[in-house]
């Protein structure tokens, strides 16, 4: 029965080493046959949605290549660039040195293109009647120093603070240059009674139904159903709202690159593909589905 | 001598299959052990009891995730007890047969329910009505949670406590009835008290139903992770467990201290769950063991 036992044990091992090098198989295919290409492109939630709308728009003009998009956060998009079963890399933050050190190890230098721009919108009910914070406010607000709209001059409500998960790197983003307003030395974290929604969509529902809460999102998925926060870098400045037109002249305070990381210079089908992502067409995209374009570098 | 091969082989593939389970279990727990245990050396134990969960800063603090749990736990039970042993007395010992076949796969059909479709029905209904009925900063709450929860449970309560009123033997309820006593009065004070092991049972499972949910808990509560703080926690957000490896491992770096204090965690549901099934399985032994000997005597 020991034998049997341990016949099985090497069966799921043989089952699961396959599972491995499916990809590398795949790979070679693609290398050894230009007809059918293969792209996996893994990472961040944020981008999933514009990932895969260029996915679409590029496989009816190229049928012979075949582009697979998935989410699950910038931080598992690089996980699994590092261990080898994606090509492409989303993310909404920029590679850590670690994961360089990790590529690294792995035998490859991971090369990062800014694909996209997005600002993060800071949202709260359409009944609140707060439309303008400063930067500072909203950080007090996270932190928990600040727990009632009223000490905002709004109405006499509790405010409810909402959050993405800590695994997302808009909730990394947020943090960075929200709550700590951007210092490096600055170690504040998030209020613990703030609530970690697991979704974007769960923000915008739980904002747009109750009017105490305030949330922020990414500009892509911000809907009617909720209001946009005028954001102010300091007291005295202006305040703004986000938008395709501020994020570009720098004006909103809140906004940030999107990027995608490939395993060393893209060769073949992954260089057409990105070089086609900073082109005029598929930048088109970028502003249908919210986000801001990236300024094209010859205009300079 | 083939007849006799196929029979050693047949009878050989039926103990693999029946001893799997105990394999799986088995190697499930190293794993387990393997993947958690190096986080005990990583964290000092001081931080681990820490009341800050917030891993992307190195605070590991298990606290508010146990606080989270043991709240939500013991609520939903509060919920499914009275509602689940009523209605397994009601189905057991009231109801006629005509209601019980309509009751009965009712009931099945609850158990048969995705969780995730209880927490969507928990965000987009039970949350907005939690919140402007009870005036509540947000609907997103430990009681939510434990709402949804003790639906969860109610049918593994249910059918358990069911069985154990069904095992009191009908010579208990006649020798009441014939002591001029009403239907109550034997419900209340002959069967129930003779199948509370039986109950006590159901109950424990249903903990373990409610403790080891995952994703109704993490649509609905909020997953802030709050201490402990009196009654308030009971209508405030609170962050399970479950909610915290679901929602972090997809992310989590393999081989890192966050990593393994995930698999920390599931360790301890791993043993929280072990305690519940075990010390039910004893009241079952002790439940026959019992009645065998009134048999006797």
């Amino acid at each position: 029965m020991k034998r049997s036992t341990a016949g099985i044990l090497v069966f799921i091992l043989l089952i699961l080493s396959a599972c491995g090098s499916r990809n590398t198989q795949n790979n070679a295919q693609a290398g050894s046959n230009s007809k059918q290409a293969y792209i996996e492109n893994k990472g961040s939630d944020t981008l999933v949605n514009l990932a895969l709308a260029w996915a679409e728009k590029y496989q009816n003009a190229h049928p012979e290549v075949q582009i697979s998009v998935t989410g699950g956060g910038s931080g598992t998009g690089f996980t699994a660039l590092i261990n080898g079963s994606i090509d492409v890399a989303n993310a909404s933050r920029e590679i850590k040195p670690e994961e360089i050190e990790e590529a690294n190890k792995n035998g490859f230098e991971p090369i990062e293109f800014i694909v996209a721009n997005d600002a993060i919108a800071v949202i709260v009910n359409p009944e609140n009647p707060i439309s303008e914070l400063t930067l500072d406010q909203v950080s007090r607000i996270y932190k928990g120093e600040l727990t009632n709209w009223k000490e905002l001059g709004g109405e006499d409500r509790p405010i409810v603070r909402l959050s993405r998960e800590t695994n997302s790197g808009t909730h990394v983003y947020f943090l960075e240059t929200v709550v700590r307003l951007g210092s490096k030395e600055d170690k504040a974290i998030f209020s613990a009674d703030t609530l970690l929604l697991p979704s974007s969509e769960g923000i915008i529902s739980e904002v747009s139904d109750n009017p105490n809460a305030i949330g922020y999102d990414g500009l892509g998925y911000v809907t009617k159903d909720v209001k946009m926060i005028a954001l102010a870098k300091t007291a005295g400045e202006p305040f703004v709202l986000p938008s395709a037109a501020t994020v570009i002249s720098n004006q909103y305070p809140v906004s940030r690159h999107l990027f995608m990381y490939t395993r060393g210079q893209p060769e073949g089908v992954e260089k057409e593909y990105i070089a086609w992502i900073l082109s005029a067409e598929a930048q088109a995209i970028v502003t249908e589905l919210g986000f801001v374009p990236v300024e094209p570098v010859e205009k300079q | 001598m083939n007849k006799k091969f196929q029979e050693n082989l047949i009878s050989n593939a039926i103990r693999i299959a029946g001893s799997s389970s105990i394999i799986f279990i088995l190697l499930i727990f190293l794993f387990l052990l393997r993947e958690g245990l190096p986080a005990l050396t990583e964290v000092a134990p001081k931080d681990l009891f820490n009341t800050r969960w917030y891993p992307i800063e190195g605070l590991f603090g298990l606290l508010p995730l146990l606080s989270g749990s043991l709240i939500v736990t013991v609520f939903s039970i509060l919920i499914a007890l009275p509602l689940g042993v009523g209605t397994a007395i009601y189905i057991g010992e009231i109801a006629p047969r005509r209601v019980n076949e309509i009751l009965k796969p009712t009931i099945e059909i609850l158990a048969g329910i995705p969780s995730v479709v209880l927490g969507f029905i928990g965000i987009l209904v039970l949350s907005p009505f939690m919140r402007e009925t009870f005036n509540l900063p947000t609907g997103l709450t430990a009681f939510t949670g434990a709402f949804l929860l003790a639906l969860i449970s109610i049918p593994t309560i249910v059918s358990i406590a069911e069985d154990a009123l069904y095992a009191v033997p009908k010579t208990y309820r006649d020798a009441a009835y014939a002591l001029g006593a009403s239907q109550w009065q034997v419900i209340w004070g002959v069967v129930v008290p003779a199948a509370r092991t039986g109950i006590l049972t159901a109950v424990m499972l249903g903990v373990g139903r409610s403790l080891g949910e995952t994703m109704a808990v993490m649509m609905v509560t909020g997953n802030a992770p709050t201490m402990f703080s009196g009654l308030n926690s009971f209508i405030s957000p609170i962050r399970t467990m479950t909610a915290t490896i679901a929602s972090e491992m997809g992310e989590v770096a393999s081989g890192s201290t966050h990593y393994h204090v995930l698999f920390f965690i599931g360790i301890l549901l791993f043993i929280f769950s072990l305690i519940i099934n075990v010390s039910s399985a004893n009241s079952i032994k002790k439940r026959t063991a019992k009645s065998r000997a009134q048999v006797v005597s």
